[in-house]
């Protein structure tokens, strides 16, 4: 009964975070479909042929990988960021908070929206990417089940914000100071193999790196990274930042007086 | 069984200001209880308490019998609130806030609807059901928010002011309302307000809560016996120059042709009368000075009644 009745307040947090993104897609779909478009022409086919075959693939065919990845990343987090912090400013998340909905299940809902988001922003422009070149899956598993975590991971990050922003300003801090330069120095365009190796070596600090060369091996089977590692550490921070998220909601961290 | 009961609850804030001080309350099931004090008096927080929007920082509170925090879920089925301030999705319609409440509380869509209709309909809403909520007027959102809050059919309704800024036929219908439920569906209701002709006209219990305690706590019959003077405004047939001494009865004037007489409970109007037509002054209408409860309420904030309903020195004045 009471699993029954938890996972009708998850479907209706789903559908109404779902309905949100939808219901403004001139804000949130579209945007990043002009935008990698405008990757693909500029990086791939005005620069790209300049610059030659990296890690033995043209130039456009490696960065796709990482323009999905990126457009999933950013639109898996901007969506439960805004959404949660809209939700605050608003005062409608005092709905969920008296209601008896288990604090795991507004937590797993405001997840699936961002989730939602990030897979059809990145449906959308793996579509935008195949006018400019034909792409060939080596792995399906991988590459889903990467941009599935990813997103999730990305989801967590945005409500730990959502959670903590008292005001607009805060929404956009973190993406713009912190997710911005680690996804553009996570190998999105280029390899590390080509860096000196102070900078490869401290590029394996960043995370958004194994994300995106997890996601570009799926794809088309090369990667600066060995695979195993890049799941272990998304599963890791999926852990971490779950269970803090859980530990802010049961606290009431910037909820509750 | 009592609907809610506090047991030496407290609240201190971030900061150290103290909203709550030990509060106990019972109100008992099906009772129209009201909840008065001035601002700042800790109405709000004793509410964001108990519907787990505010943490407590000590003491007890249950929702038949329910700990809000321990027995959540149980607890938060039988409890329905109506917040002082509109806490909607500004963007969805009527229909969608009222539908998604009721699915946060594990009520399918489709069993959800039928109870949506019947509140939409009896709210006077059924017709805007697919209005986007921040189109409505205020009053239509007032009524959104009582419609919010009573879709999964709870036991125990918490209203905040919820006729605030609301013209006075709707909050007549208002009243009729929540009369109705009260009476009818067996629905206890504890209601804040500010129009104490509110409270005297709904609720058989009232407690009167100020800088954090409650200072009375009985039935509103109780707390208006308790009253032992009457103000009068009366309109005079002629002006008078200055203001009549009449004796045992102490009077005001207040222009030419008004002045203000105050009478005890064992005083009665005859005399009063018949004393002012000793002193020539003829009077040609009458009215309270205002409401009975109200006045009552601002002498027990100023600690101006003692047990007996005589007025004493004001403290806070002093």
């Amino acid at each position: 009964m009471y699993w029954e009745r938890s996972l009708v307040a998850l479907a209706t947090i789903a559908r109404k975070e779902t309905t949100r993104y939808l219901r403004i897609w001139m804000q949130t779909l579209l945007p990043p479909a002009i935008t990698m478009a405008l990757y693909f022409v500029i990086f791939g086919n005005l620069i790209g042929p300049r610059i030659g075959p990296m890690d033995g693939y043209s130039y456009i065919d490696f960065i796709v990988p990482g323009i999905i990845m990126m457009a999933v990343i950013t639109n898996s987090y901007s969506n439960v960021v805004s959404s949660f912090f809209g939700a605050k400013f608003q005062r409608h998340v005092e709905e969920l908070m008296v209601s008896p909905t288990p604090n795991a299940i507004i937590l797993l809902g405001y997840v699936s929206g961002g989730v939602g988001r990030g897979l059809l922003t990145g449906f959308i422009v793996t579509i935008v990417s195949l006018m400019f070149t034909s792409l060939q899956i080596h792995s399906l598993f991988i590459t889903c089940s990467v941009v599935l975590l990813t997103s999730i991971l990305f989801s967590l990050g945005g409500f730990i914000n959502g959670v903590f922003a008292r005001k607009f300003d805060d929404v956009a801090i973190v993406p713009t100071f912190i997710l911005t330069p680690l996804t553009y120095l996570g190998g999105v365009f280029y390899s590390i193999s080509l860096l000196p190796d102070f900078w490869q070596v401290a590029s394996l600090a960043n995370p958004v790196l194994y994300m995106v060369n997890a996601f570009r091996y799926g794809i088309l089977g090369a990667a600066d990274i060995n695979i195993w590692v890049a799941y272990a550490l998304i599963l890791l921070f999926i852990a971490i930042l779950g269970s803090f998220s859980l530990h802010l909601l049961n606290r009431g961290v910037g909820l509750r007086s | 069984m009592h609907a809610l009961s506090l047991r030496k609850l407290s609240k201190t804030f971030k900061g150290g200001v103290v909203a709550l001080r030990d509060i106990d309350l019972d109100v008992e099931e099906g009772d129209f209880f009201g909840l008065l004090g001035p601002n700042g008096a800790g109405k709000s927080t004793l509410i964001g308490i108990v519907c787990t929007l505010i943490t407590r920082s000590s003491g007890e509170a249950e929702v038949f019998g329910y700990d809000i925090e321990k027995q959540a879920w149980q607890a938060k089925c039988l409890l329905g609130v109506v917040p002082q301030e509109f806490n909607f999705n500004g963007f969805e319609t009527v229909e969608q806030i009222v539908l998604n409440q009721a699915c946060y509380y594990g009520i399918r869509r489709r069993e959800a609807k039928w109870s949506c209709e019947r509140y939409l309909r009896e709210l006077g809403l059924w017709e805007k059901r697919r209005a986007v909520s921040r189109t409505l007027s205020g009053g239509m959102k007032r009524r959104l928010m009582i419609a919010r809050a009573l879709v999964h059919k709870p036991r125990l309704l918490i209203l905040d002011e919820p006729t605030a800024g609301v013209d006075i036929e709707l909050r007549r219908s208002m009243w009729r309302f929540l009369e109705r439920i009260n009476r009818e569906d067996g629905v206890t209701i504890i209601l804040t307000t500010h129009y104490l002709e509110e409270a005297e006209s709904l609720c058989r219990n009232i407690a009167i809560i100020d800088e954090g305690r409650i200072i009375e706590n009985t039935s509103t019959e109780a707390l208006l016996t308790r009253l032992n003077t009457h103000a009068f405004i009366l309109d005079l047939a002629s002006p008078i120059a200055r203001t009549p001494d009449i004796p045992d009865f102490p009077i005001k004037r207040l222009s030419d042709s008004r002045i203000e007489a105050e009478i005890r409970r064992d005083q009665s109007l005859t005399d009063l009368f018949a004393k002012l037509a000793e002193a020539g002054v003829r009077v040609s209408s009458m009215k309270n000075k205002a409401n009975r409860l109200e006045e009552l309420f601002i002498r027990l904030l100023d600690n101006k009644l003692d047990d007996e309903g005589r007025q004493t020195v004001s403290a806070r004045g002093a």
